[in-house]
C-alpha cells in the first residue's frame, strides 16, 4: 500500500509540472498517440493523459493471474457501494455494466476514476462521453485506495481473468 | 471622516447623504459610516471569519451564521420539532424531545455557550437552556447536530444556563420560577411562595471525552428567580456567580411587588467546597423524575432514559458554600471579566452598573463582614465587596462582554445602546445607538479568558422600520460593530430567527477542518440499515411491516411495494447509499401525518407510516439529486385489511405483462 501511495505522490508531482516527459518508452509512446485525443477533448490540456486520467494513480501492480482474496473484498465493496447502479453483465442500469471494462480502460484508470470521481467526470473525454449516456453524475463514493484496488481485482474477475 | 468617505464609490455616497440628511439618532440608516459595506463584504465562493451560534428564543432552535456577512448558515433543531429535517417526527429522534412530561415538541432557547478548556474555547461542543420544560442540551460541532438533552428536575424556567465552569467540568442550570420540590406536594396556596417555594441550582458533569452530561448535584435556595451566571476564571476558578431578583419572594404582579427593594443579589457559589461536601457523603438522594436523552452516531439512533434520583445540598445546611452579594434594582447579567477578579452586575431597573472584586470578597468572607442572612445564607456587606461603580453608563444596563484589553462592553435596553467602558478606572470611553432597544450582546470568547474581539453583535429586541416591512411579525434584528479601533463602527444588519437572546462566537479556523462531511456506510450500526441494494427487504411481523429500503441517484429500493393492508404499521428505514459531501436524500409519502426524511450520505433514518385508505401510495425523494431526481419515485399499494395481496417488492423488476402492453 504504502507503495502505491509514494508512486501516486510522484506521479502528482509530475503532473502538476506539466508533462511526463522522460518516463519510459511506453509512456511516451502513449503520449504521443494521446496529443490527437487532447487536442479534440474540450478542456484542451495537452498535458492530459486519457489512458491514466487525473487522480493520484499513476501506475498499478497488476499481476497476470487473479488475487483472488481482493476479489472477494471488491466483491463486499461492490454489494454496498456499487450494486445499486451498476449491473455485473453488459447492461446498463443507472450506470454502464462493468463486463468488459477492464478490456476498456487501464487499471490506472479504473483506479483514479473511482477515487477522483468528480475530476474526471469533468475532464475525462470517455468519463464526459458515459455521462451524456447515462446523465446522472457518479457519485464519489468515498473508497480507500485499498477498497479502489480490491474492486479492480473484482472487475478483473468479472471479466474471466484467473 | 469625510474624505475618507470619496474612496468608496455610489453606495458609500449614498450612505453619507442619508447621514447628512439623516440628523435624528433614531432614523433607520442613519449611525452608518463609510466602508462599512467593504468591512462586512464576504466574496462569494469565500469563507467567513467567524461562526456565530446565536440562540432562537422561542423558536426553540440555534441558528448559525457567519461573520462578518452575517449569513445565515444553519438552523440546528434542538428543543423543537423541525419537520424540514425529520427532527422528532423519525424514529431515530423522537426519544431526543422526550420528558419526563412525555414528548414536548417546543421549548424557549435563550443561552448559548461554547465548551473551554483552561478558560478558553476548544471548540468541541456547544450547549443551550430550554427555558420552559428545563432542560439542557449539548450540540456536537463535528456534525452540528443535537446529541444529548438532558432534564432538569426541582426547577423550572431553566434561565441563568447553560454557562460552563473553565474546563467544562460542569455545566449549570438554575431556576428562574421557584417551585415547590418535585418530592412535596406542590397543590398548595400560591400566596404560600415564601414558606413552599424553592429555588434550585443544578452543577451537571461534562464527560471530557463523550461530552455526556449527568447531574452531578443540586443546591437547595430560598425562593427567588434566578438570572443569569458566570463562572470564576483563574483565580476565582472554583467559584461560580449567579444573579437573582424577586428577593421580595411575591407571588403575583411580579413587575411591581419584585421591584420594591433598593438590592437583590448575586448569589456566589464555591462549587469546589459543594464537591467536598458531596464526597464525604453530605448530600441528600432526593427521588425525582427526569429524562436523559442520548444520540448514538454510529446507530444515528437517540434513546431516552428516565432517570430517578438527585443528590441535593441544602445551602442552609452548608453556610460556607454560598453567599449572597447585593447587587442593585432586579440584577439581570452577571458577567466576569477575563482575569476572572471583577464580576459585573447589571441592574436592569439602574442607572448604574456595579463591579465586584473577587478579592475584596474574599475577604469580606474571611472577615465575617456579614450584614445578615437571606434564607440562611450570609449576606455580605455591598461596600466590602464593591470594587467601584460605573456612573451614569446608560438606562437599564442587561448585559457585559470583555475585549480582552481592558475594557467592558455593556448593553442597554432603555436606553438603546452598547457602551464601552474601562474596567479599572470604571470610565465610559464610547457608547453606539443600537435600533433598537438591544438584549444581550456577543464579542467572539467575551466571557472566556480570551476574547478575539474584532466584533461585537448586538442581538435586539425591536426590529419596527429596519427592514421591508412584512406585516405585523417581524424578524428580529441583530447589528455588527467593528471594534478593532477605539470606537464602536455599526457595519452591518441582519435578521435573525425566533428571538436570539445570548450568542457565541468562535474562529472558524477551530470548528471548520473538522466538520464530518459524510457518515461512513461501512460504520452504520443501526438495526435497519441496509449496506447494499442486495440487503434492502420488506418483512411484516404480525400487523408491522419493516421495510429497509436504499436510496441512491436515483431511485429507490424497494420502489415497487404491494401487500400493505390497512390496520399495518408501516417503517421506512431509509439508507442513503452516498458516500460523497452534500448529497442527502429526502423520503416522504402522500397522505403521510408524519414529516419528511432527510437522510445524510450513510445514515439511515425511519419514517412511520400508518396508511388511512386503500389506494396508490406514491414515495419520492424530495430533496433534488440529479438530472433524473424527479424519476427517484415509487409506488406503495394499500389492500383492504384481510386481504389477499401478496407482500411484493421490488426495483426494476415489476414489469407490465406482455399481453397488457400490446395494443391491436
Amino acid at each position: 500500500m504504502k507503495k502505491l501511495i509514494f508512486i501516486g505522490t510522484i506521479g502528482l508531482f509530475i503532473a502538476a509540472c506539466g508533462g511526463g516527459a522522460g518516463n519510459s518508452n511506453k509512456e511516451g509512446s502513449e503520449s504521443s498517440e494521446n496529443k490527437e485525443q487532447t487536442e479534440k477533448a474540450e478542456n484542451g490540456n495537452p498535458s492530459y493523459d486519457p489512458k491514466r486520467g487525473e487522480g493520484k494513480f499513476t501506475t498499478v501492480d497488476i499481476s497476470e493471474h487473479l488475487d483472488a482474496a481482493k476479489a472477494d473484498a471488491g466483491n463486499k465493496v461492490f454489494d454496498v457501494k456499487c450494486s445499486a447502479c451498476h449491473k455485473l453483465t453488459a447492461e446498463k442500469l443507472v450506470g454502464p455494466g462493468w463486463l468488459g471494462v477492464t478490456t476498456r480502460h487501464e487499471p490506472v484508470w479504473i483506479m483514479n476514476f473511482v477515487t477522483n470521481t468528480d475530476e474526471m467526470i469533468t475532464k475525462d473525454p470517455a468519463a464526459q462521453a458515459q455521462l451524456e449516456i447515462c446523465m446522472v453524475r457518479m457519485p464519489n463514493q468515498s473508497l480507500s485506495d485499498e477498497d479502489a484496488r480490491s474492486l479492480l481485482e473484482f472487475m478483473r474477475r468479472n471479466d474471466g481473468v484467473k | 471622516m469625510r474624505t475618507i468617505q470619496l474612496k468608496y464609490m455610489a453606495l458609500a455616497v449614498v450612505v453619507a447623504l442619508l447621514g447628512i440628511s439623516g440628523c435624528k439618532p433614531k432614523n433607520a440608516a442613519s449611525a452608518v459610516d463609510a466602508g462599512a459595506a467593504a468591512k462586512a463584504y464576504v466574496a462569494p465562493g469565500k469563507y467567513d471569519e467567524f461562526y456565530n451560534f446565536v440562540s432562537g428564543g422561542f423558536s426553540g432552535q440555534m441558528s448559525v451564521y457567519g461573520l462578518p456577512s452575517g449569513r445565515l448558515l444553519r438552523v440546528i433543531p434542538v428543543f423543537s420539532v423541525d419537520p424540514e429535517k425529520g427532527w422528532g417526527y423519525s424514529e431515530e429522534t423522537k426519544p431526543m424531545l422526550n420528558t419526563s412530561h412525555g414528548f414536548v415538541p417546543w421549548d424557549d432557547l435563550h443561552h448559548t455557550e461554547l465548551s473551554q478548556t483552561n478558560g478558553e474555547i476548544d471548540g468541541r461542543w456547544i450547549f443551550a437552556n430550554g427555558n420552559n420544560t428545563p432542560r439542557i442540551a449539548r450540540v456536537d460541532l463535528g456534525t452540528f447536530r443535537t446529541n444529548e438533552i438532558i432534564e432538569i428536575p426541582n426547577s423550572a424556567g431553566n434561565h441563568s444556563s447553560p454557562f460552563i465552569t473553565e474546563n467544562t467540568e460542569y455545566v449549570v442550570a438554575g431556576t428562574r420560577f421557584s417551585v415547590p420540590p418535585d418530592n412535596v406536594n406542590g397543590d398548595v396556596p400560591i400566596n404560600t411562595y415564601k414558606k413552599n417555594f424553592k429555588g434550585t441550582i443544578s452543577f451537571v458533569s461534562v464527560d471530557k471525552t463523550s461530552g455526556n452530561m449527568k447531574i452531578a448535584f443540586q443546591l437547595l435556595c430560598p425562593g427567588v428567580n434566578f438570572d443569569l451566571s458566570h463562572a470564576g476564571k483563574g483565580p476565582s476558578h472554583d467559584w461560580f456567580f449567579f444573579s437573582c431578583y424577586n428577593s421580595e419572594q411575591a407571588n403575583t404582579l411580579l413587575e411591581v411587588n419584585a421591584s420594591q427593594k433598593d438590592k437583590d443579589f448575586i448569589l456566589a457559589v464555591n462549587w469546589k467546597k459543594a464537591e467536598e461536601y458531596l464526597a464525604q457523603g453530605k448530600a441528600k438522594k432526593q427521588t425525582v423524575k427526569y429524562a436523559h436523552n442520548v444520540y448514538d452516531e454510529k446507530t444515528h439512533s437517540a434513546t431516552s432514559t428516565i432517570e430517578t434520583e438527585v443528590q441535593v445540598l441544602d445551602v442552609k445546611d452548608f453556610p460556607d458554600i454560598a453567599y449572597f452579594i447585593p447587587c442593585p434594582k432586579s440584577p439581570h447579567g452577571c458577567d466576569v471579566d477575563p482575569t476572572g477578579e471583577y464580576i459585573v452586575g447589571s441592574g436592569k431597573l439602574a442607572a448604574l452598573i456595579p463591579v465586584f472584586s473577587y478579592t475584596k470578597l474574599q475577604a469580606a468572607i474571611a472577615a465575617k463582614d456579614f450584614i445578615g442572612n437571606f434564607g440562611g445564607i450570609p449576606v455580605v456587606k455591598y461596600e466590602s465587596a464593591l470594587y467601584g461603580e460605573v456612573k451614569k453608563p446608560g438606562l437599564g444596563p442587561l448585559h457585559t462582554e470583555f475585549d480582552g484589553k481592558g475594557n467592558a462592553y455593556t448593553s442597554f435596553f432603555v436606553s438603546s445602546e452598547i457602551v464601552k467602558w474601562n474596567i479599572k478606572d470604571l470610565k465610559v470611553l464610547d457608547r453606539a445607538p443600537t435600533y433598537y432597544s438591544i438584549g444581550h450582546l456577543c464579542i467572539p470568547g467575551g466571557d472566556s479568558r480570551k476574547p478575539n474581539a474584532k466584533y461585537v453583535i448586538a442581538y435586539n429586541k425591536i426590529t419596527k422600520d429596519r427592514y421591508l416591512p412584512t406585516g405585523p411579525e417581524l424578524a428580529q434584528s441583530a447589528q455588527l460593530f467593528d471594534i478593532s479601533g477605539d470606537k464602536m463602527q455599526l457595519i452591518l444588519d441582519f435578521p435573525t430567527i425566533g428571538e436570539p437572546h445570548y450568542a457565541q462566537a468562535v474562529s472558524a479556523d477551530l470548528i471548520k477542518t473538522k466538520s464530518v462531511k459524510i457518515f461512513k456506510i461501512e460504520d452504520n450500526a443501526n438495526p435497519y440499515v441496509s449496506k447494499g441494494e442486495g440487503q434492502t427487504k420488506v418483512v411484516r411481523t404480525g400487523n408491522r411491516v419493516d421495510v429497509n429500503m436504499t436510496a441512491i441517484r436515483s431511485h429507490l429500493a424497494p420502489d415497487n411495494i404491494e401487500g400493505i393492508r390497512m390496520g399495518d404499521e408501516v417503517y421506512f428505514h431509509v439508507t442513503n447509499l452516498e458516500q460523497d459531501w452534500d448529497v442527502p436524500h429526502g423520503f416522504a409519502i402522500k397522505g403521510s401525518i408524519n414529516s419528511e426524511l432527510l437522510v445524510m450520505p450513510g445514515e439511515t433514518t425511519t419514517l412511520k407510516w400508518i396508511p388511512d385508505r386503500v389506494g396508490m401510495f406514491p414515495m419520492y425523494c424530495t430533496d433534488f439529486c440529479s438530472a433524473l431526481h424527479q424519476e427517484m419515485s415509487g409506488y406503495v399499494r394499500v389492500s383492504p385489511a384481510g386481504s389477499n395481496t401478496p407482500l411484493l417488492f421490488s426495483t426494476g423488476k415489476n414489469l407490465p405483462k406482455a399481453d397488457s402492453t400490446v395494443t391491436k
